[in-house]
């Protein structure tokens, strides 16, 4: 018995409400002709029956289901042996995991212990109490529920009033988790950085220039000093987003001008859906890309001209981003182009200018808000792109303005940090949160700044 | 006379020829178009068109027009919408070409070139025959760079001085000089109406047009601003040769010399206002104009 099943019978007894609501409604007037004696629609007063009958038990529903693990565990630590309850928490969460896999048989770490086994024995006993339990007082409310809005329902009563408040409550919750959600991960990333400034002073981080995260784990380990220097990673960020907008931007807005006031409709008609698959190829698809084509492409041709190319280039991972991000640039452009009304063409035109006139002293002024909106939502992208960069920048972190030799970004090495098995309390690992809210401070900046922008100039033609 | 209630109207065959039995209130042989009726010269001819064609894709839009546009006239194109006439202005400088699946044919000539002409270009047509347009469309620029742009884009000045004598110059024409002296930097949106409608006149009159067409340039403005720009046209008329196109008889009458009345495509009666006002030859141009229609 999941709560599954109980969450598909919670629906159908929301469709039986809904039913029985709008009969009612409809039988206490006479008939579907006597419609207009009602204060409101019968479905208004099905969907009313069908919220009491559905909202209050899911909610319960929720509750019970965030709550019930802490309480299981907390009964099944009561009923362990005084030995075992006065282990360190960290110790008391091992054996607590090791009855949780015993119970759900998993493989379990050591051996087991008559009380381990009681204990376990004990949990699932509690979890299916529980379970059973929550289907039963789940129903009875739902039951209630249902009779409690089917007795609301009379023809005086404000049904549509309301349901219009609960769809708007409903429709707040959805937009405060989003924030929520948001302002979660943000936190967590602060506190962990904050941690991170503990150990490692925040001007080192911020200002110096060499960046080597790797900490002597034994006392003996040789050659890792730890240097956290974020200045190379950001130099490397800023140089490949760079090198992506000078090939992103113009060949973007000039595909974007192209479509929007040059090609037929016919052209455009396949030639946009086409550009736009661009944005959906995987982003490890253009890392391959880049690595097995781009770079030794530029590495052979740099070797024909007598420069030194390093096999991982900033050059080609700048590129190949480039190209994924000509896509946003012609869409988003393209729009805001579109949106330019004819009657701006017209008057252009005219007075006897030509169409690539009319483009560059009336379309793209009256678009620009625009496009430097998409431009820098494009440059967001272009920063905290991960896949490409690994596969073609490489990871070791040169303060360079070289387009040629290798560089790293933040990105890449907060991947790297974070892969594999690491441990919490050391700095290298710490250093990734940093990493990333250092990040998240400049996307937010860049988006704060094109909101601004594109806010500013948005009433120019009307 | 035959009269039918608009329920019985498709019950009547239509005798050939006849155009819009949907249209007229009556069907009888008064209403059949059968070429055009008036004097489709002027006395002194600026634009001539003759047999033009105008189709959208497949749908023909004006059939078979000819006429003059004189030196120094207004002449007022006037019908029920969708009659071709705003089609047929936008021919006049080749607007129509921005227009996808738009075919003009016969020919119209300016002065004496062809404008349809393989070797004709478009941009100093369009210098020559200015348009002003139903909504009034400023760019968000400031008034002077709006005045400035045809002059910028023409390359009419290698001067600031020359310039700021343009845009004087057109804004006074334009009768909008003393409004706007003192803020030329402010933007042109955000003007009144009226005052937009006369800068875009300014702005057409500032690249020095021989022709100036006008598509219901008054439509979206209130009575008070549609004096003042009908006022304007008559004194234009001096210096320049001015279509206008109107849904509103009594402007036509106010303003032009000659009207011509156009009906589904068709360019049905054209002559001296006076005439075509007081004393119409056609039956649909009498019905347009005492309101039986339209």
């Amino acid at each position: 018995m999941s709560h599954t099943l109980l969450i598909l019978i919670l629906l159908g007894l929301m469709a039986l409400a809904y039913q029985l609501g709008r009969r009612r409604s409809l039988k206490l007037v006479g008939g579907s002709r006597q419609v207009k004696a009602l204060h409101s629609l019968p479905s208004y007063y099905g969907f009313y029956t069908a919220i009491w009958c559905g909202l209050p038990a899911l909610l319960v529903l929720f509750l019970w289901v965030s709550l019930q693990s802490s309480v299981v565990r907390d009964l099944v630590v009561s009923g362990l042996p005084d030995s075992m309850q006065s282990l360190p928490p960290a110790r008391l969460g091992l054996v607590i995991n090791d009855i949780q896999n015993l119970a759900q048989g998993n493989i379990v770490s050591g051996e087991i212990s008559p009380a381990m086994q009681a204990a376990a024995d004990h949990y699932t006993r509690l979890r299916q109490t529980s379970q059973a339990a929550s289907f039963v007082v789940v129903l009875c409310i739902a039951l209630a529920g249902l009779a409690l809005g089917w007795r609301f329902v009379s023809p005086v009563f404000r049904a549509r009033n309301r349901v219009e408040t609960v769809v708007r409550w409903l429709l707040v919750v959805c937009s405060t988790i989003a924030i929520f959600t948001t302002l979660g991960i943000v936190l967590s990333v602060l506190f962990e950085s904050i941690r991170f400034f503990e150990m490692v002073p925040i001007s080192q981080f911020l200002f110096g220039l060499e960046w080597s995260p790797q900490m002597a784990i034994r006392e003996d380990q040789v050659g890792s000093s730890g240097a956290f220097g974020m200045i190379p990673l950001f130099a490397g960020t800023l140089l490949i987003a760079l090198i992506a907008m000078l090939v992103a931007v113009p060949i973007g807005l000039m595909s974007a001008v192209y479509l929007a006031e040059y090609a037929g409709s016919h052209f455009r008609a396949w030639a946009k859906p086409l550009l736009e698959i661009l944005a959906g190829i995987p982003t490890v698809v253009y890392g391959f890309f880049a690595a097995l084509t781009v770079a030794p492409f530029i590495r052979d041709n740099g070797a024909l001209l007598g420069l030194d190319v390093s096999s991982e280039s900033a050059l080609a991972a700048g590129l190949v981003m480039g190209i994924m991000i000509i896509p946003f640039i012609s869409s988003l452009s393209d729009d805001v182009i579109t949106a330019v009304p004819q009657s701006m063409r017209d008057a252009s035109l005219g007075v006897g200018a030509t169409r690539s006139e009319t483009v560059r002293k009336v379309i793209l002024p009256a678009a620009l808000p625009g496009i430097v909106g998409g431009i820098l939502l494009a440059v967001s992208r272009a920063i905290g792109e991960t896949m490409i960069v690994v596969m073609a920048a490489g990871l070791s972190a040169n303060l360079t303005a070289n387009p040629l030799q290798s560089v790293t970004t933040v990105t890449v090495q907060i991947v790297t940090l974070l892969v594999g098995d690491q441990e919490f309390d050391s700095p290298k690992t710490l250093a990734a949160f940093a990493l990333g809210l250092m990040l998240f401070l400049i996307t937010l900046v860049l988006n704060v700044v094109a909101l601004h922008v594109v806010r500013k100039y948005r009433e120019a033609y009307e | 006379m035959l009269n039918v209630t608009p329920n019985s109207v498709g019950s009547v065959a239509p005798p050939a020829g006849v155009v819009g039995v949907g249209f007229s209130p009556t069907a009888d042989d008064s209403r059949v178009i059968s070429g055009t009726v008036g004097d489709i010269k002027a006395a002194d001819p600026r634009m001539t068109a003759r047999n033009v064609d105008v189709y959208y894709g497949d749908k023909q839009a004006i059939k078979d027009v000819s006429l003059d546009i004189g030196k120094n006239e207004v002449i007022a194109m006037i019908g029920p919408s969708g009659c071709g006439k705003s089609t047929f202005l936008r021919c006049l400088n080749r607007m129509n070409d921005t227009i996808d699946g738009c075919r003009v044919e016969g020919r119209i000539m300016l002065d004496d070139q062809d404008i349809y002409d393989r070797k004709m270009d478009v941009v100093p047509l369009r210098a020559q025959v200015g348009m002003v347009f139903q909504k009034p469309n400023p760019f968000p620029k400031s008034i002077y760079d709006n005045v400035a742009y045809g002059p910028r884009i023409h390359g009419l000045t290698d001067n600031k001085q020359e310039l700021d004598e343009i845009v004087e110059q057109s804004l006074i024409k334009a009768g909008l000089w003393d409004e706007v002296k003192d803020r030329l930097d402010s933007s042109g949106t955000g003007l009144s109406g009226g005052q937009q409608q006369r800068l875009c006149i300014a702005r057409t009159i500032a690249v020095a047009p021989e022709v100036i067409l006008m598509d219901e340039p008054c439509s979206a403005l209130d009575p008070i601003a549609t004096a003042r720009v009908e006022e304007l046209i008559d004194e234009l008329r001096e210096q320049y040769t001015i279509a206008i196109v109107t849904h509103s008889m009594q402007q036509a009458a106010r303003v032009s010399q000659r009207t011509a009345y156009f009906h589904l495509g068709e360019l049905v009666e054209v002559g001296k206002t006076d005439d075509i006002f007081t004393n119409p030859s056609h039956r649909l141009t009498e019905d347009y104009i005492t309101g039986r229609f339209g």
